[in-house]
C-alpha cells in the first residue's frame, strides 16, 4: 500500500506538466465549488444578520375587532399573564394619523403609534435624555410622548431642548419626556428615527376607537417559535371563533423561509460548479487511459515477474485517487483564497464553510477513484505476454 | 538423474485465427531436471516461443499437463500463474525489459517486492544479486545509463534475486554484440554450475550450442532431444 503511494507520487512527479493539466480541471472545479458555496453563505449570514436586527423574536398580532366578537386589551394582558415564561413583553400599537406641530413646523411623515412601557424594549432602542414611556402614564392616559432623534433635530435641533417641550398632534398637546437614540447612521431622511410613541391608551382616547387590533409580543425560546405562534392562535380562535379575524406572523419564520430560499439557491450554484468537477473527472479518465497504454510495457514486465491484478489495479487506482487528492487540495487552497479576497472586495465576511470544503475533497477524491478505477482495471487485465511485447 | 523439475506432457495450444485452426504447440512432451541447462531452438513461427510462454508460467495450455517442481499450473488462474513465476521462475528477457524510471536496485527488487519480502531483507537480496553480476557499485543508476551488456546483466540479477528453480532465458543475446554476448552465454554457463536450472530460447544453433542439451521446435513439434554433442553433429 505504501509501496503503491511511492509509486504514485513518483509517477505524477516523472509526468510534472501532464499530471498539473489533468489537476487543473480538479482545481478549478473544488475552487469554484468552495467559492459559490462560501460566497452565497456570507451573504446569507450577512442578509440573517440585518433581519435579526429588525427582531426575530418577536410575534406581531393582527386582529378584525367587529362589534359581535373582539378581543379587548384587557383580554391579551390576561393571556400575556397567564403565559409570563413565553412571552417576555408585549405591546400593543395604535397609529394615530396625524401631523406632529411645533409652531409653524410640521412634521407630516412622522409615524405616530400608541404603545404599551415596554415597547421601547421590545424594539430594542435605548434613550439618549429623559425617560420613557410608563405603566402610570398609560393608566392615567397621559398626554406624553417620546419622540425619535429625527424628530428632535427637525423641530428643536437637539434632545436637551425637546426634552419638556410640547408638541401638537391633531390638535392635542402632548409634553416630550425622553428622547430615543439615533438608530440610522445618516439620518437625511428620518427612517426608523422619525417617530413619536404615545401611551396606547391616550392613542386608543385620541382615534375614539375602543379596540386596538395590533399587538407586538416577544419571545425568548426562538427554538419553539411555531409552538408560541399557535398557542396564541388557539387563543384568538376560542374568542373570534373565526381564523379570518386574526393573524399572527412570526418574524423568525419569515427568516426561515429567506434562508430556505438562499440555501436552495446556494446548492443549485454549488450544483453547477460540481458539474465541472465531473468534466474534471473524465480529464482524469482520459489521462490515465493514456498512462496506461504509455505504460502497457511496465505493466507487462510487473505481471511477468508476479504482480497480480489486484497489485496492478490498487497502483493505478491509487495514482487516479493521488493525482485528484493533490488537485483537491490545491483546490482548496485556491477556493480559500479567492473566497476571501473576493468577500474584501464585496464587503462580506466571507471565510470558506467546512461543509463546502469536505464535501468538494471528498467528491474530488471519489471522481479520481472512481474514473481511475476504469483504467486501471484495463491495466489489471492486460496480458502479461502482450504487454511485453508493446512497444 | 536427479529431481525432475518441468514435466511437459502432451501439450497443445491452438489458437484460432478467423476460420483457421493454428497448432502452436503440437503435442509437446518434455522433462527437464533440476541442474540442466537446456536450449530451446527453432525458427520464427515453430512454436518456441509459445511454449517459452507456458513454461514461464506466463500462459497457459489448450489442453495438457504441465508440472513445474510438482505443482501443477496448466490449468491455474492469472493470479496463481502471478504467484508461480514469482516464486518459481527468473525471467531473461532479450530487451532486458528494466523499468526505465526505477533505479537498478529498485529494479532487481521488484520480484521480492511483489513476494512481499521486509524492506530491510529485500534491500540485502537485491545487492547481493547486484554484486554476483558486478554491478553493486551502480546500484543507484537508471538502467538507460548502462550499455546493453550491463543492463542485461542487471536482468540477470533481477531474475537471481528470487532466487528461482528455474532460469528462463528468452533470446538473451538478441539483442547485445557477440562479445557482449559471450559475456552473458558465460555467465549464464556460470550460473549453471552453481547448480542453476537454465532453460533459454533462441533461434541461433550457435548459441544454442552454449546449453547442454538442445530441444529442436519444429511446426509445433520436438524434431530434436538430446545431448548439444549429438546437436552438434547434425548441423
Amino acid at each position: 500500500m505504501l509501496q503503491s503511494f511511492k509509486l504514485a507520487i513518483k509517477s505524477i512527479w516523472s509526468n510534472k506538466m501532464r499530471s498539473f493539466l489533468t489537476m487543473l480541471g480538479i482545481i478549478i472545479g473544488v475552487a469554484s465549488v468552495i467559492i459559490l458555496v462560501s460566497l452565497v453563505n456570507a451573504y446569507m449570514s450577512y442578509m440573517t444578520e440585518s433581519f435579526a436586527s429588525m427582531g426575530t423574536n418577536q410575534i406581531s398580532v393582527n386582529l378584525t375587532n367587529l362589534p359581535s366578537r373582539s378581543v379587548s386589551v384587557e383580554e391579551m394582558y390576561e393571556f400575556y399573564g397567564e403565559h409570563g415564561d413565553t412571552f417576555q413583553q408585549m405591546s400593543p400599537s395604535v397609529r394615530v394619523s396625524g401631523t406632529v406641530k411645533h409652531g409653524a413646523d410640521t412634521m407630516s411623515s412622522t409615524s405616530v403609534t400608541g404603545v404599551s412601557e415596554e415597547y421601547l424594549e421590545i424594539k430594542d432602542y435605548s434613550l439618549q435624555a429623559g425617560r420613557g414611556i410608563q405603566y402610570a402614564d398609560i393608566a392615567a392616559r397621559q398626554k406624553v410622548c417620546v419622540i425619535g432623534a429625527y424628530v428632535a433635530s427637525e423641530l428643536y435641533g437637539s434632545a436637551e431642548k425637546a426634552l419638556g417641550e410640547t408638541v401638537k398632534i391633531n390638535g392635542y398637546g402632548f409634553q416630550i419626556v425622553g428622547v430615543a437614540e439615533q438608530q440610522e447612521e445618516d439620518m437625511d431622511d428620518g427612517g426608523t428615527d422619525d417617530f413619536l410613541w404615545m401611551p396606547y391608551s391616550s392613542a386608543v382616547k385620541m382615534a375614539r376607537n375602543a379596540n386596538i387590533n395590533s399587538y407586538t409580543l416577544t419571545i425568548s425560546d426562538l427554538t419553539r417559535v411555531s409552538d408560541y405562534k399557535t398557542m396564541i392562535e388557539n387563543f384568538l380562535y376560542e374568542k373570534f371563533k373565526n381564523d379570518d379575524l386574526y393573524q399572527v406572523t412570526a418574524m423568525s419564520e419569515m427568516l426561515d423561509s429567506l434562508n430556505s430560499m438562499i440555501a436552495m439557491v446556494s446548492a443549485g450554484l454549488g450544483g453547477i460548479a460540481g458539474i465541472s468537477l465531473l468534466v474534471a473527472g473524465v480529464g482524469v479518465m482520459n489521462i490515465m487511459l493514456v498512462s496506461v497504454t504509455e505504460r502497457t510495457r511496465e505493466i507487462g514486465i510487473r505481471k511477468a515477474l508476479g504482480a497480480k491484478r489486484s497489485v496492478i489495479l490498487q497502483q493505478f487506482v491509487i495514482e487516479a485517487a493521488v493525482t485528484s487528492s493533490i488537485g483537491g487540495i490545491l483546490g482548496i487552497a485556491l477556493g480559500s483564497i479567492a473566497t476571501s479576497a473576493v468577500g474584501a472586495v464585496a464587503g462580506l465576511h466571507a471565510t470558506p464553510t467546512p461543509a463546502a470544503v469536505i464535501v468538494s475533497f471528498s467528491v474530488s477524491v471519489g471522481i479520481g477513484l472512481l474514473f481511475g478505477y476504469m483504467p486501471a482495471s484495463r491495466a489489471a487485465k492486460l496480458n502479461p505476454i502482450d504487454a511485453l511485447r508493446s512497444e | 538423474m536427479s529431481e525432475c523439475l518441468i514435466e511437459l506432457k502432451d501439450i497443445y495450444k491452438i489458437y484460432q485465427m478467423g476460420s483457421e485452426e493454428v497448432r502452436a504447440n503440437d503435442g509437446i512432451s518434455l522433462k527437464i531436471h533440476r541442474g540442466e541447462f537446456v536450449a530451446i531452438v527453432g525458427k520464427s513461427g515453430s512454436g518456441k516461443s509459445t511454449l517459452m510462454n507456458i513454461i514461464g508460467a506466463l500462459d497457459v495450455p489448450t489442453s495438457g499437463s504441465y508440472l513445474l517442481g510438482g505443482e501443477d499450473v496448466d490449468q491455474m488462474s492469472e493470479d496463481q500463474l502471478a504467484d508461480i513465476r514469482n516464486r518459481m521462475i527468473g525471467f531473461i528477457f532479450q530487451q532486458y525489459n528494466l523499468l526505465p524510471k526505477s533505479n537498478l536496485l529498485e529494479n532487481v527488487e521488484l520480484p521480492l517486492l511483489y513476494a512481499k519480502v521486509p524492506k530491510e531483507e529485500r534491500h540485502a537480496r537485491a545487492r547481493k544479486a547486484l554484486e554476483r553480476v558486478g554491478l553493486a557499485d551502480k546500484w543507484k543508476n537508471l538502467p538507460r545509463q548502462l550499455s546493453g551488456g550491463q543492463q542485461q546483466r542487471v536482468s540477470i540479477a533481477r531474475a537471481l534475486a528470487g532466487d528461482p528453480s528455474l532460469i528462463l532465458a528468452d533470446e538473451p543475446t538478441g539483442a547485445l554484440d557477440s562479445r557482449t554476448s559471450r559475456e552473458v552465454l558465460n555467465f549464464l554457463k556460470e550460473l549453471n554450475a552453481e547448480g542453476n536450472t537454465i532453460v533459454m530460447i533462441t533461434h541461433d544453433s550457435s548459441i544454442a550450442l552454449e546449453a547442454k542439451r538442445v530441444v529442436r521446435i519444429h511446426d509445433g513439434k520436438i524434431n530434436f532431444d538430446g545431448d548439444v554433442n549429438d546437436y552438434a553433429a547434425i548441423i
